[in-house]
């Protein structure tokens, strides 16, 4: 069989922080022991959820390269990323692209949105002539819902954040790579533009054959395009299963409370309950050996100190909950 | 829904912003880009009104029209806004200044990205306050910043921490902290929650409604996530096209929306008790600079009749506390004769 398109395998960052009044030097583990296998075919949407400063955006930089593990392996059909010669990673970066969080940053200020499409194209020679050029970057426009005399004589500033967000989509439409990293692709998109954007993520899914790592913390985006989802708590996967399991039937208790924190889009269903926010020193402190969800547990036990629960299996079709809930009644899903 | 004292009744009906016929464009070589296209709504005291449209619909350029951000090639075309009853727009520029910011402020969108990189979180926050206040006792202001720490759910690890050591979500909650760190009378939070995760945003969400009730602030909430939106406002003004379309209580827009965008709007918000189609709606709009004449919502609008492409509908209120721009509606609210909306609702 083929090897995956991608394969992450015990990845593990860890940040060294600078420290100071309140907070002596420590090391920030925003990545532990993650696996996560994409296969070519079929092409699919994974979601990476979780809230924020769980490790999202450092899987995405792990992925793309712009930081390195400081264990484990990230393997792009079958060779490790870290052994790739400059060609292999040429390849490596066509074939795995980025849409990020904002997208201003990508942006430079002083050229107008048409020369990012200029520049992709001239870099991995997309066309032959300069009408084909402008076709294509008119196809790719479409596709996200926007058109070239709208935009492309204007400087970045000129766009608004959800027209910036579309012209990357609409970029990375046109380099057609094996992988697109999306990191919060949505997030500054209104509800009747986002479907636009969403359907062109399914359509490079299904007709190019791209696959996806969906970053967000939007729940109800993900339920309605993800093919399986990995929700992660303080650089660890707690909960993972196709995205109808979890979001139908969460098991972990971290997973509960994030179903249930997405707002009922009705006035009349307002939240009744106030919810805090532990203090970060005690939620930090308890969790150096067992069960980084303790703290806030409403379910825990002493055996949950103990170690990092590993994923059980929840009922022998994929659906997986790091929480020793699940120890008795199910077999374990990888040996610890 | 329990009983409101008529003591805030009568706050209620208090008016603490107007915005009368605001419009401010941005200057191109090719023409003016018509963002705000005079937009009159009022805000009431203690209330919570939310702003929503799709991207490019003019919010944020509201909000700097609103404050006197709006920075070149953009300019305020003409317009009112009145603050506690000082008029805002004509007023010089140093007794503007002493409003912006302890009676007016703003958390601008994206604002976790223009922390200043090199300067720790607290000194970000201090700096704010002494430039409005003057000098203080260090330790006061520190007592100060945890307090407000506290109150947007940020660990006391932050204080001493640069910027590029937070995660997305902690930067955004310290701008949160900086916007109400002078206790303003009215606060523009502009999609200030849209980069947080669901667990935090609720808590940040909740945490600024508590904030709002304990100061006493008013509040216009810009963003999208209409699912935030309802459980956040008290009413909400949909903007399209640097236009308002539609203003009403937020149970109404979610009820009974009547202008056809609303309505859009309104049914394409993803729901996680079912997994239904993407409903994919037109997402082109008109070129900004050449409006058509007529009616914005023209080319979108599943009814549009031959009035709409001459005649641009005023926003009119329609039934009680409920404004629409829309031809499709008698005086009283009713349909006009002919009118079919059998899709639509
Ligand atoms: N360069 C860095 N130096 C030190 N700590 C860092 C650095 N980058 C991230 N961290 C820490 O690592 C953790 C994970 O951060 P990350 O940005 O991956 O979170 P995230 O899930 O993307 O959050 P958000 O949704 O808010 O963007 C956080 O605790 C953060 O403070
Ligand atoms: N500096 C600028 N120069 C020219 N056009 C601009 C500028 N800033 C915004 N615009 C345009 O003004 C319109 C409204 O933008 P904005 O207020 O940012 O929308 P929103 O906040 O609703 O997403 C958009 O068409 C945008 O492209
Ligand atoms: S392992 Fe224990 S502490 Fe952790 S989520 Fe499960 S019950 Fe709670
Ligand atoms: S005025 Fe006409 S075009 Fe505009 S929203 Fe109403 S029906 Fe549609
Ligand atoms: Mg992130
Ligand atoms: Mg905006």
């Amino acid at each position: 069989m083929a090897p995956p398109v991608l394969e992450i395998r015990n990845a593990t960052k860890v940040y060294r922080t600078s420290g100071g009044f309140l907070s002596p030097k420590k090391e920030v583990v925003a990545l532990q022991d993650y696996s996560l296998t994409i296969e070519k075919q079929p092409a699919s949407i994974t979601t990476i959820a979780g809230e924020s400063g769980s490790g999202k955006t450092t899987l995405a930089n792990v992925v793309l390269g712009f930081t390195p593990l400081t264990s484990g392996q990230i393997l792009f059909h079958g060779q490790d990323l870290a052994t790739m010669n400059r060609r292999q990673l040429l390849h490596y970066r066509r074939n795995v692209q980025a849409v990020f969080q904002d997208p201003f940053g990508v942006y430079n200020p002083f050229y107008r949105i048409e020369h990012v499409f200029h520049t992709v194209i001239r870099h991995f020679k997309l066309a032959e002539s300069e009408s084909q050029m402008r076709d294509m970057i008119e196809e790719a426009l479409n596709v996200v819902g926007l058109h070239g005399v709208d935009v492309l004589r204007k400087y970045p500033h000129q766009l608004s954040g959800g027209q910036r967000q579309r012209i990357m989509m609409a970029r990375v439409y046109l380099i057609k790579p094996e992988v697109i990293v999306a990191d919060e692709p949505v997030s500054m998109v209104d509800a009747s533009l986002r479907a636009a954007i969403l359907e062109a993520m399914l359509g490079l899914r299904d007709e190019l054959g791209v696959s996806f790592l969906y970053i967000t913390h939007d729940l109800s985006t993900a339920y309605q395009v993800g093919d399986r989802i990995n929700i992660l708590y303080q650089g660890s996967v707690a909960e993972t299963g196709t995205t109808v399991q979890v979001i139908d039937r969460p098991q972990h208790p971290y997973v509960q409370l994030l179903v249930d924190s997405v707002p009922a889009p009705d006035p009349a269903e307002k939240w009744d309950t106030e919810i805090e926010l532990p203090d970060e020193e005690v939620l930090r402190s308890a969790t150096s050996t067992g069960c980084r969800f303790y703290p806030r547990c409403p379910q825990r036990m002493d055996r949950c100190l103990e170690a990092l629960p590993p994923l059980y299996d929840i009922d022998g079709r994929g659906h997986e909950a790091a929480c020793y809930l699940y120890e008795d009644e199910a077999q374990m899903a990888s040996a610890p | 829904m329990a009983e409101i004292p008529a003591e805030q009744v009568q706050r209620r009906r208090r008016k603490v912003l107007e915005v009368r016929n605001l419009r401010v464009h941005y200057e191109t070589p090719t023409g003016d880009v018509i963002a705000v296209a005079g937009i009159d709504f009022d805000l009431y005291d203690g209330e919570t009104l939310g702003l929503v449209g799709e991207s490019g619909s003019g919010k944020s350029t509201a909000a700097y029209g609103i404050l006197k951000l709006v920075q070149p090639p953009g300019r305020i075309v003409e317009g009112d806004v009145t603050l506690d009853g000082d008029e805002l727009v004509h007023m010089n520029d140093s007794s503007f200044r002493q409003i912006r910011w302890t009676k007016l402020a703003l958390i601008p969108q994206g604002a976790m990205n223009s922390l200043n990189p090199t300067m720790r979180v607290h000194r970000q926050i201090t700096d704010a306050i002494e430039a409005h206040e003057g000098k203080q006792d260090k330790e006061a202001l520190r007592e100060r910043v945890l307090e407000l720490f506290r109150m947007v759910g940020l660990p006391q690890r932050v204080y001493n921490m640069f910027p590029h050591e937070l995660s997305g979500g902690m930067k955004q909650r310290v701008c949160i902290a900086m916007g109400i760190a002078l206790h303003p009378t009215v606060v523009i939070a502009d999609e200030s929650t849209s980069a947080l995760d669901v667990v935090v945003q609720r808590v940040v969400a909740q945490t600024m409604l508590r904030v709002k009730q304990a100061l006493g602030v008013s509040m216009i909430m810009i963003g999208h996530d209409m699912g935030l939106m309802a459980q956040m406002v008290d009413r909400i003004a949909v903007m399209y096209a640097g236009k308002l379309v539609e203003v009403a209580p937020v149970e109404t827009i979610f009820d009974e929306p009547m202008h056809p965008y609303s309505q859009v709007l309104i049914e394409s918000i993803p729901s996680l008790k079912e997994r239904k189609p993407l409903k994919i709606t037109e997402g082109i709009t008109h070129d900004p600079r050449n409006p058509p004449p007529g009616c914005i919502f023209q080319l979108r609008c599943p009814h549009v009749m031959e009035r709409c492409r001459s005649e641009a509908p005023p926003l009119r209120e329609l039934l009680m506390r409920h404004e629409v721009a829309c031809h499709l509606y008698n005086d009283d609210g009713s349909l006009i004769e002919g009118a079919k909306l059998e899709a639509a609702s």
